[in-house]
């Protein structure tokens, strides 16, 4: 087997894995991306209305700072995030939006005077300031206090990873194209690279790096209807997980997004509802003021997709003959809009639908989205238990999300956690902890049981299983009984089947023998490790007795500080296991700078953490302490992270309300 | 593996049978050669759910590409029917019975309908040096972002839009003989970097990227690749203000 060595091995080549590699060679070392398919082909492309940093150019974004995009984060997160990660985000998000900006993104521009916008259905006119004209422009979007999305028309994904795709090639940074990492090398304390398999000609290939970092985005594939690509398959987390060292985090934290396009699940942008498009039912009745009538359609995902469900459930769904649906009416936003700042929404309307949305309503329900849960990391994105293993973006759980995530901050959390990351990563090299000193018996042994694995599928012990089937079974569990609205009942039940399902993937059996461009056997090889990915998600959804964030168990619907205010670790121990092993990392109240409250949205209903009123008093003398002083200095003393930050991005941002001198 | 599936419409539905192109360079024995399949039509069927229906029911080895099956990825370039493109958003409702599938011409062929794009477009990106060759090198990240004419940000964007699906490559004339010719998703990008004040480039630097056969001057205005852009880029314009302006710096 031949072995190549490096500085980083990079696994995913979209937003997150292309800024680390960029990171890592400014520093000076040798980093390589391994990529299933062209880097600018990455589901990062697939991101359409924005990313939200607090940089409060528009009218409507005045007053807009860290402080107002941390508290969106957190209460968005039902108190999930960890804090002090979600400081470092929103306070690096303005510094990534201006890099990419002089990257070259084509950020669409604040246009000083007065505007026409739909707010609530009404038309109203909003007058934009001189002093921002020219800049970064910002939408509205759910869950938000402050129109904070910077967008590139409805093409935000796709500018971004154009410009670092392209500052990946400027860095000299190599990709390996059509390359599948298919186990992680490790010693089980030390993590060394991966054994990779070349998808073109089957060849296996070992990767030795001082840091490796998992970059391969979400898992929405072991669902049978989400709005991810099809290599969005949760490979990176299952890769983790085999080693038995790392560990998942929260994988139960599944978020649908209201507005899939139906039936096929394909998304259109919240930025359709943040630009003033409203959701209707079969009688043409807007609905959301009647569940959410602060926030209507621009309620957090999580709520506006269970009450979508809801209405269906009580029978005011459109009837096609896939089944029922709700209506995303744009049609208010004038044509001209449409045709300039949904231009990829009309497009998927009209080749997938039929139908142009500048006339007709968009028929959506509810379709996986989001996995907020991943590899649990350190904030400087290295697991805490196997060194030398990083993750970043969608794949990893540092944890920025908790249990619900903005739109808008995943994008900006891609390149946000590749730049930081992509700094501890070299700080990591940079120290002896970064040294290797690997036997290449481990080497071999990792290339043999992965050779082994794959002459099992190919030519051995004569399995009858088809591991396309056994795919499809699984996610239409996945979709039926780990979905939106939860029960107990239902749970076990998934869990059980999967469990059966996983037993049955070990006996596949190949009609295609061929080692080379094999669709077959990757299926299968990949259903053998979505499977255990799935079975995280479906045990961590059974085992929490709580309702947080876009978990939501009918049977548990109240959110239960006292007992789940605690983040699930799963781990994978044996390889012969059917089942994950569940641990809890709780999470501490008492250092929290914003305590648990109420979201705000429907009943004021859930049970306090015991620390809750302590913390909330200890801060309110703060608070009374520090009166008068700045929003920094306060911060600092309530919950201290800059000292977090990787040097290079520490700082304030400037905004044309808050000069730097 | 495809979405649902969309069931069967409610009259009788087609047949529809696929005239596929395959071959697999590696394998010796192997032969390009057509294999037909035959499928029933569902309601809303596109060519991504058609070829995952085939791989799923008759043949476990046919090699294409998707990836995000809703226009925007650039993966699933491929001849229908004689006209590159993407076949994730083409409805079998659109297509006569019989459908006629090739791999895009001009690329290095991995199997069957798949074919090595991302190889020819980092190639075409380091020759041309598609990034902002920026005139601030290290810009102070916390400081106000410099403005931008918003016209002039989506003119910009405009030209930005180009998904690398290689469809205008595989309807050019040009590529099919000049193996180095960057075709007009190259010269869309040089368009598009001339067009951005961040970038310190001058004509006189484009000249020497594109300044010859193999870029502006080769392109013989058949404009294949303007009627087939999945992305309707305005490609004819563009390669004709992008030609005069060589050609006045080339003369200068």
């Amino acid at each position: 087997m031949k072995v190549i060595y490096t500085d980083v091995l990079v696994i995913g080549g979209g937003l997150a894995g292309l800024r680390i590699a960029i990171g890592a060679r400014r520093r000076g070392h040798d980093a390589i991306v391994l990529s299933l398919v062209p880097p600018k082909r990455s589901h990062s492309a697939a991101a359409q209305g924005g990313m939200q940093a607090s940089l409060g150019n528009v009218a409507k974004g005045q007053g807009d700072n860290e402080d107002v995009h941390f508290e969106d984060t957190v209460k968005g997160s039902d108190w999930g995030a960890d804090q002090q990660v979600v400081r470092m985000f929103v306070n690096t998000a303005p510094k990534a939006v201006r890099e990419l900006a002089a990257w070259g993104v084509p950020w669409s521009r604040v246009r000083q005077g007065d505007r026409e916008v739909i707010i609530n259905g009404q038309k109203v006119t909003i007058t934009e300031r001189a002093a921002a004209h020219g800049l970064v422009a910002q939408r509205d979007f759910g869950g938000t206090k402050k129109w904070r999305t910077c967008y590139v028309s409805d093409g935000t994904g796709h500018a971004m990873l154009f410009a670092v795709g392209d500052q990946a090639i400027a860095s000299g940074v190599p990709v390996h194209e059509r390359k599948e990492a298919l186990a992680l090398i490790h010693d089980g304390s030390r993590c060394y690279g991966a054994v990779v398999r070349d998808l073109m000609t089957g060849e296996l290939t070992a990767y030795v790096a001082k840091a490796t970092a998992i970059a391969t985005g979400g898992a929405g594939r072991v669902y049978r209807v989400t709005t991810n690509a099809v290599i969005c398959e949760g490979i990176g987390a299952a890769l983790a997980l085999e080693t038995g060292a790392a560990a998942l985090g929260n994988m139960e934290a599944v978020q649908f997004h209201p507005t899939g396009i139906f039936p096929a699940g394909i998304l259109v942008t919240e930025g359709c509802r943040g630009d003033g498009g409203l959701l209707r039912d079969a009688h043409g009745h807007r609905f959301m003021p009647d569940y959410e009538p602060e926030k209507k359609e621009l309620a957090s995902r999580d709520v506006v997709s269970r009450r979508m469900e809801e209405h269906i459930r009580k029978g005011n769904g459109a009837k096609s003959r896939f089944g029922e649906h709700l209506w995303l009416d744009i049609t208010l936003l004038g044509r001209k809009h449409i045709e300039h700042n949904l231009r990829e929404v009309k497009e998927i309307c009209q080749y997938f639908l039929g139908v142009d949305p500048a006339e007709k309503w968009i028929a959506v329900r509810p379709a996986q989205h989001y996995t907020m849960g991943g590899v649990r990391t350190k904030h400087t994105g290295e697991s805490p238990t196997l060194r030398g293993l990083f993750a970043a973006g969608e794949a990893a759980c540092w944890d920025m999300h908790g249990f619900n995530r903005l739109g808008g901050n995943s994008v900006a959390e891609t390149v946000v956690a590749g730049m930081i990351v992509g700094e501890f990563i070299a700080d990591f090299i940079e120290s002896p902890k970064g040294d290797i000193d690997i036997p290449t018996a481990l080497i071999r042994e990792a290339g043999a049981a992965a050779r082994a694995k794959l002459d099992t599928l190919l030519h051995g012990g004569g399995g009858t299983e088809r591991a396309d089937a056994l795919k499809i079974e699984m996610q239409q569990i996945m979709t039926d009984k780990v979905a939106i609205f939860r029960t107990g009942a239902d749970l076990e039940e998934a869990v059980h089947r999967l469990q059966a399902l996983l037993v049955r993937s070990r006996n596949i059996g190949l009609r295609h023998r061929s080692d080379g461009p094999n669709p077959e056997l990757v299926t299968a090889y990949r259903t053998q490790k979505m499977l255990k990915v799935a079975l995280c998600i479906a045990t961590g959804a059974l085992t929490r007795t709580e309702s947080r964030g876009a978990h939501f168990r009918e049977d548990f619907p109240r959110r239960d500080d006292a007992h789940w205010l605690k983040r699930t670790l799963a781990t994978w121990k044996d390889p012969s296991d059917t089942l994950p092993c569940l641990a809890y990392e709780p999470l501490d109240v008492l250092s929290m700078e914003l305590p648990p409250g109420w979201r705000g949205y429907g009943a004021k209903d859930y049970v306090d953490h015991p620390d809750t009123p302590r913390r909330a008093e200890e801060l309110q003398r703060l608070r009374e302490r520090l009166q008068g002083a700045d929003r920094h200095a306060v911060q600092s003393e309530i919950m201290p992270y800059e000292h977090m930050l990787p040097a290079r991005f520490r700082g304030r941002n400037e905004r044309i309300d808050e000069r730097m001198s | 593996m495809s979405d649902p599936t969309p069931v069967p419409a409610a009259a009788t539905p087609r047949k529809l049978r696929f005239h596929v192109l395959r071959h697999d360079p590696r394998d010796p024995q192997s032969v390009p050669h057509t294999e037909v399949f035959e499928l029933e039509e569902a309601a809303g069927m596109t060519l991504f759910i058609a070829l995952n229906e085939i791989r799923e029911q008759l043949d476990a080895s046919l090699a294409f590409d998707f990836v995000c099956r809703a226009g925007i990825c650039g993966s699933c370039g491929m001849v229908i029917n004689g006209r590159p493109g993407l076949a994730c958003r083409t409805l079998t409702q659109d297509l006569p019975a019989d459908i006629t599938l090739a791999p895009l011409p001009a690329f290095e062929l991995i199997a069957d309908l798949s074919v090595n794009t991302g190889k020819w477009m980092r190639g075409m990106s380091e020759r041309l040096e598609t990034w902002v060759h920026a005139v601030e090198q290290d810009p102070d990240l916390r400081r106000i972002e410099a403005p931008m004419d918003p016209e002039l940000a989506d003119r910009i964007y405009e030209l930005d839009r180009c998904i690398e699906c290689g469809c205008c490559v595989a309807a050019c004339g040009t590529a099919r003989m000049r193996e180095d010719f960057v075709g007009a998703v190259g010269l869309n990008k040089i368009a598009r970097f001339s067009l951005d004040p961040r970038d310190s480039r001058t004509d006189e630097d484009y000249y020497e990227l594109v300044g010859n056969d193999d870029g502006v001057f080769g392109c013989m205005t058949l404009l294949g690749c303007h009627d087939v852009c999945p992305k309707n880029l305005p490609l004819q314009t563009q390669i004709a203000f992008l030609r005069r302006r060589m050609a006045r710096t080339g003369a200068g």
